[in-house]
């Protein structure tokens, strides 16, 4: 990169490279709505029709509030965290597999370009669909969000944070079966196991403290404080574990592009 | 100015398979220079090398004076690459994927709509602009990437085998095309296996094989190492036998055809005479193959040890 600082056009060039990997990410997505937007929309509304409506009633409150209204953060933050997961692997992937991903890489456009456009779509489709889910959980649950910026903040870099492990299994996969094992044998249960539909506080002492070495629980439950207040752990710690988790995963993301691992020969 | 300056460029693949030895090779900017070799013989990784897409084991390269490895974002800025094999979104439009191509090297918006319209309409897709990119014909596939390599108006444009399965009719507009922007100044490098396509567009040419070159001349001079040509002759009428003429080798192709091989130091008119002389009458004439296609046969087959010496090659084209 010597050189690349001085240079004038580096700066412009950056920009606008950055601007058309953004776009170009975030036109995908909605272009193909029918698979990225709809899907999780018809999920989630199964599931407040099921475990709000229907099953909800029977279990009674939960943490001080209404069993819909326990899970309705949860389950927002489930289709935040699988929706920028699957847009950033399966964007990255498929240019890999089908090589246009050779279009950026030779152009100028820097790794770190490269990275922030593909987070940029990652990011921009994990908080439309919670955007999505939110609105379809007002028409079940009179909702109040209690610490709106802990919300959002919670919210873009849970986004952040998964769209990152989506661009890297997208680097080290190298069929579509490999996309497909880290969102059904690792994501999946550990956001079901995340305290998404309870409260660890209702797990017996041994998987209550198995229950926090599980990084999703600090996501989901520094979203519900955002909502409702409450929350199992301490929201300074949910904060700081998602900030570890990102800063690693971006350290880890500009290593293996600089080393060109699964892209270059 | 050396647009490309390879130096000891080596690149040994993960287990161990040697792709280059001690590459040197230098490209005058300007230049129209082809890159010969059979398959597998290292063209494509020097490409890839140049291009970013292969990390080289070891030696230098250097685009327009800027090491690859140590100032990508001045090397890539003045490199345009049409790659062997399709490799853009089959999804996006044409004008999508020359528009994004276009970002991809920092151009905004506005001058790139008017690039896209001057080489999309240059190569003929300016009508198929709003077309899906899969629906597009084999040739077209090829022309797209050629507008896609150009959008950022590079000053060295590499093509990699960009006539495979194009027709003629395409494959010579393509020829066209190619000699007017490197007459207006871009250089070219284009490795090919139609050698034909080498012989009539490039000055100069590298061939390459087991990752070494072995030849680095330009055309004129390789085919003066050509010592024999052997040409097809049309007879008028049908021969009765075939005549013997000293000196000139004729054997039958059919019964209104001959072949013979003239050695660089005999004469046509004197064969045309010598068969006047027996009442054959030529009607036309061919070369047997392509001159160049058979000099770089030959070349191909000589042991290994012999391939950089400057001799005189004996063949029968």
């Amino acid at each position: 990169m010597r050189g690349n600082a001085v240079h004038p056009g580096y700066a412009r060039q950056t920009l606008i490279a950055l601007r058309t990997i953004a776009w170009k990410e975030t036109h995908r997505y909605l272009r193909i709505w029918l698979q990225t937007l709809l899907p999780p929309a018809i999920t989630m509304t199964l599931y407040f029709v099921i475990f709000g409506n229907l099953i909800g009633p029977r279990i009674g409150p939960m943490a001080g509030h209404s069993y819909m209204e326990f899970i309705v953060p949860g389950i927002i933050m489930m289709s935040v965290i699988t929706n920028s997961y699957m847009n950033v692997v399966s964007s990255f992937f498929g240019a890999k597999f089908q090589r246009h991903i050779e279009e950026i890489l030779v152009s100028p456009t820097p790794n770190y370009t490269i990275l922030i456009g593909y987070l940029a779509g990652g990011v921009g489709r994990g908080l439309l669909t919670g955007l999505i889910v939110t609105f379809i959980s007002m028409l079940f649950t009179d909702i109040q969000i209690q610490h709106p910026a802990i919300t959002i903040s919670v919210a873009f870099l849970t986004a952040l944070l998964f769209s990152l492990g989506g661009f890297l299994n997208g680097i080290f996969a190298r069929k579509f079966d490999d996309i497909a094992i880290v969102p059904t044998f690792i994501l999946t249960p550990l956001t079901y196991l995340g305290g998404v539909f309870y409260s660890i506080d209702l797990l017996p002492g041994v998987w209550r403290e198995f229950s926090l070495v599980n990084p999703i629980l600090y996501m989901v439950n520094a979203f519900r404080y955002g909502f409702l207040g409450e929350s199992d752990i301490p929201i300074q710690t949910a904060y700081a574990i998602i900030v570890i988790f990102i800063v690693f995963s971006v350290c880890l993301s500009l290593y293996l592009l600089r080393r060109g691992v699964g892209l270059r020969t | 100015m050396k647009a490309l300056s390879l130096k000891r460029l080596n690149k040994v693949y993960a287990g161990g398979v040697v792709a280059l030895r001690d590459v040197d090779l230098e490209v005058d900017e300007g230049e129209f220079f082809g890159l010969l070799g059979p398959n597998g013989a290292g063209k494509s990784t020097i490409i890839g090398i140049v291009s970013s897409l292969v990390r080289k084991t070891c030696g230098s390269a250097e685009v327009f004076g800027h090491p690859v490895d140590r100032e990508p974002w001045e090397a890539k800025s003045v490199l345009g690459l049409v790659p062997q094999e399709f490799n853009f979104n089959g999804f996006e439009t044409v004008n999508q994927i020359i528009l994004n191509q276009a970002g991809f090297y920092g151009i905004n918006r506005r001058t790139a709509h008017e690039r896209a319209e001057r080489y999309l309409s240059e190569l003929g897709l300016w009508s198929r602009r709003n077309s899906v990119s899969r629906t597009l014909s084999g040739g077209m596939k090829r022309r797209l990437m050629i507008a896609r390599a150009l959008i950022h108006q590079p000053r060295l444009l590499i093509l990699d085998e960009p006539s495979a399965g194009v027709d003629i009719e395409v494959r010579r507009s393509m020829w066209t095309f190619l000699r007017r922007i490197n007459t207006e100044g871009t250089t070219i490098i284009l490795s090919t296996h139609y050698l034909e396509e080498a012989e009539s567009l490039c000055r100069n040419i590298a061939i390459i094989d087991r990752g070494q070159i072995i030849e680095n001349t330009d055309v004129r001079s390789l085919l003066r190492q050509l010592t024999a040509q052997s040409f097809l002759l049309d007879i008028q009428g049908d021969l009765a036998e075939v005549p013997v003429i000293e000196d000139f080798h004729l054997m039958p192709v059919d019964d209104s055809c001959l072949e013979v091989e003239v050695r660089s130091d005999q004469s046509l008119n004197e064969l045309f005479a010598r068969l006047a002389e027996r009442n054959v009458q030529v009607v036309s004439m061919k070369n047997k193959s392509n001159r160049l296609e058979e000099l770089f046969v030959r070349m191909l087959e000589r042991p290994a040890e012999e391939r950089r010496k400057p001799e005189q090659i004996e063949t029968t084209t």
